[in-house]
């Protein structure tokens, strides 16, 4: 036992002080900074003001362009070609509207001028109002009510409920399928960079012929099991890292900005500031996203994560390791490689349809068996899936490690001593096979 | 005494291929035991079951009188013929952990571990990677890491492959101290004149069995030929000797050699007394047996089944 501890520290401090490691644990959370302060700052930095001369030869748009806090509509009379000396002589902030003649039946020829090509989204907020005053113009003379219409295109929200022992609960559905799908997604990923990392260091002590040093010393059980666990500590480290960094990240982000340092502050003002009527919405209604995600039940959610995380690790870094005691080049290993990760790619690739329907038998049984159940019973557990349903997964997969384990234990003690031999699958059950 | 290793009905099989067939032997405690045998012959099998790398299908191994079991590791070192250290690793370091995992607390195994660096002369290489050395550096800090736990019993395969003759004789002379100071090894190797200069008893393998064994001195008695040579002076007149020749008078630098057989029951006196009479004898001396001759001798016999 103090053996494997030994291997565990070994194998832990050799990869956590190496530099890439370091760098990757720096590198998530800068990544993550930029995919939430870009947005906000792009919001909240100085807005420049930019005039619009508005020419209406129609007279019927001028006076119904809104100005905002980017742009200001300046009505300025018939006079064009003024108008484009005053644009000439202001510069970029200056830009002059010229909208034809029409009486609201047929499109006007619309006209923008500019020392250069105007922004896109000034030339979308010119089109819709054009747009939208067309409409309101041919709704009026069909003798419709413009306000009839906002009124007969109705948002609805729906509030899902849970029914259970202790009543009704507030759903959280949206937030669910967002939360189930990151982690089943970050249990994924974590198996793949992990699991690689035990076949790498597997081949690594095969080729450079340390392995029968270590195994003159310890079991080979011991050496296999130490490096898991070991990088298993790494994984999780990294992964406790990247979330305090990027949690202090985002607050020291939050104080950057001036707001109350809270992300969610940050969120609602960014919201706000689009004036996307949709946002605004969303955060202040009942059933909004933050309050959804308030209501997903966090224990649990934590508790299974961690447990398939690591169980899901296991489970597979086991056959990395079996895989990575059988070969010597990275291309052999690549046939190996094929068979186990078909499940969890299918496991992900199912998993988008399973989270549309979180109860159908598919979900259930891909929950259960344990090759699938870290990524599946993972996307499932905010949908707050039957206790039994849980705990079955969980014993199974418990089962399903130590099946792995003892399996690749096997295959494992044989193949790190196997030089210059091409290793096939008959070959692999024949070491199955072999006692000890 | 006890002996250090004692093998019983060895018996191994991969497959359908035999590995050991009923291997015993007996490694004196004390002793410099040679393991010999050509390539495939199951040396390397039989020293990862005393290694517990692997475990015997049949029979036992008693180290030091008692079953072999885990906690033995730590009495044990061995020195694979396949050499292989962490690369990216810091030397200093790596001992360190090797000591450890073979149970020495950590003081122990610092303090053992600066010892070694000054005793070689490698103070400075504490902090270097093993891929920064040289093959003949590497194979020091391998040797360091065999025997750094103070085991009572050491295996070396090959122990002098990859050093220079002046590294070679560093290492021989750490081999003989270790042992005066009490330990007993086992060479695998397949070069006789480390054989006959180190080894005080032999085994050879050959085909999973084995085929020979004994101390040095007793299979030098048994592979005896009896056949001396001569050298004179002048040469011989062997038509007037009552010995019969199996080389005569071949000439050597500046003297003639001739080499005679004695049958059981005559001694060499014998032969003197004719020789001197004449000519001037300047040599005389019984050739002794090579143990390539006998290697050689003995597994060509069974590999004809003689």
């Amino acid at each position: 036992m103090n053996k494997i501890a030994l291997i565990i520290e070994r194998e832990y401090l050799s990869r956590v002080t190496k530099k890439t490691f370091i760098i990757i644990t720096l590198l998530g959370p800068l990544l993550f900074a930029a995919i939430s302060i870009v947005p906000a700052w792009l919001a909240l930095r100085e807005h420049t003001l930019t005039t619009v001369s508005v020419i209406d030869q129609s007279g019927l748009f001028a006076d119904k362009l809104k100005s905002n806090k980017e742009t200001v509509f300046v009505p300025i009379g018939q006079d064009v070609s003024a108008g484009k000396k005053a644009v000439q002589k202001d510069g970029d902030h200056h830009l002059l509207l010229v909208i034809g003649q029409t009486d609201g039946k047929t499109t006007p020829d619309v006209q923008l001028f500019g020392e250069s090509n105007p922004s896109l989204d000034l030339i979308g907020l010119v089109e819709g109002q054009i747009e939208t005053e067309l409409k309101n113009i041919t709704l009026k003379q069909s003798g419709i009510d413009p306000a009839l219409v906002e009124k007969i295109n109705p948002k609805v929200n729906i509030q899902t409920k849970v029914l259970s022992d202790a009543g009704e609960k507030e759903g959280s559905s949206v937030a669910a399928t967002v939360v189930g799908f990151g982690a089943g997604f970050l249990i994924y990923i974590f198996i793949f960079l992990y699991g690689s990392q035990v076949m790498g260091g597997v081949m690594e002590e095969k080729t450079n012929r340390v392995v029968e040093v270590i195994i003159s010393s310890v079991k080979p059980f011991q050496l296999m099991m130490g490096k898991i666990l070991g990088v298993a500590l790494v994984g999780l480290t990294q992964f406790l890292l990247w979330v305090m960094l990027s949690y202090l990240v985002a607050q020291a982000a939050g104080t950057l900005m001036g707001t109350k340092s809270s992300t969610s502050k940050m969120t609602e003002q960014i919201a706000v500031d689009k004036e996307t009527q949709q946002m605004v919405d969303k955060t202040s209604s009942k059933s909004g996203f933050l309050d959804e995600l308030s209501r997903v039940n966090v224990p649990l959610i934590a508790g299974c994560f961690l447990f398939y995380f690591l169980g899901g690790y296991l489970l597979y870094s086991a056959l990395f390791a079996a895989v990575g005691s059988a070969v010597e080049t990275q291309q052999e290993a690549q046939q190996f490689m094929f068979p186990i990760t078909v499940p969890i790619i299918l496991a992900i690739v199912m998993g988008q349809f399973i989270i549309k329907e979180p109860n159908s038998n598919l979900a259930f049984w891909m929950s259960m068996i344990p090759f699938t159940s870290p990524i599946i019973m993972m996307i499932r557990i905010p949908f707050e899936p039957p206790f039994w349903q849980i705990a079955l997964s969980m014993v199974s997969l418990i089962l399903g490690f130590l099946g792995t384990t003892w399996l690749a234990a096997k295959i494992y003690r044989v193949g790190i001593l196997m030089y210059g031999k091409k290793v096939t699958y008959k070959e692999l059950w024949k070491w199955i096979r072999y006692s000890s | 005494m006890t002996p250090i290793i004692e093998t019983q009905n060895l018996m191994k099989r991969f497959g359908d291929s035999v590995a050991l067939d009923k291997v015993s032997l007996s490694i004196p405690r004390g002793s410099i035991f040679g393991l010999l045998g050509p390539n495939g012959a199951g040396k390397t099998t039989l020293i990862r079951m005393i290694t517990q790398i692997t475990a015997p299908d049949e029979g036992q191994i008693l180290f030091d009188g008692k079953p072999l079991i885990p906690p033995h590791v730590s009495r044990i070192g061995y020195l694979p013929e396949e050499r292989g250290l962490y690369k990216k690793s810091k030397i200093g370091e790596q001992l360190l952990y090797l000591a450890q995992l073979k149970g020495m607390s950590k003081a122990r195994a610092l303090e053992k571990t600066k010892e070694w660096f000054i005793r070689l002369d490698i103070k400075d290489w504490w902090n270097k990677n093993l891929e920064e050395l040289s093959k003949g550096m590497a194979q020091k800090v391998q040797f360091i890491s065999t025997v750094i736990h103070e085991p009572e019993f050491i295996i070396l395969d090959e122990p002098f492959s990859g050093f220079d003759p002046v590294n070679s004789d560093v290492i021989r002379d750490e081999i003989l101290r270790l042992h005066s100071n009490g330990a007993s090894i086992l060479f695998s190797t397949h070069r006789m004149d480390t054989v006959e200069e180190l080894c005080t008893h032999v085994v050879l393998i050959d085909k999973a069995r084995k085929v020979l064994d004994g101390s040095t001195k007793e299979i030098r008695a048994q592979f005896r030929s009896n056949r001396y040579l001569v050298d004179t002076l002048a040469p011989l007149d062997m038509s007037k000797l009552p010995w019969a020749a199996e080389e005569s008078n071949r000439e050597v630098d500046d003297h003639f050699r001739s080499a005679f057989i004695l049958q059981p029951g005559q001694f060499p006196n014998e032969l003197l007394s004719d020789l001197i009479q004449q000519a001037q004898v300047i040599g005389f001396q019984e050739e002794l047996p090579q143990f390539h001759d006998i290697f050689v001798k003995v597994v060509t016999q069974n590999q004809f089944g003689l």
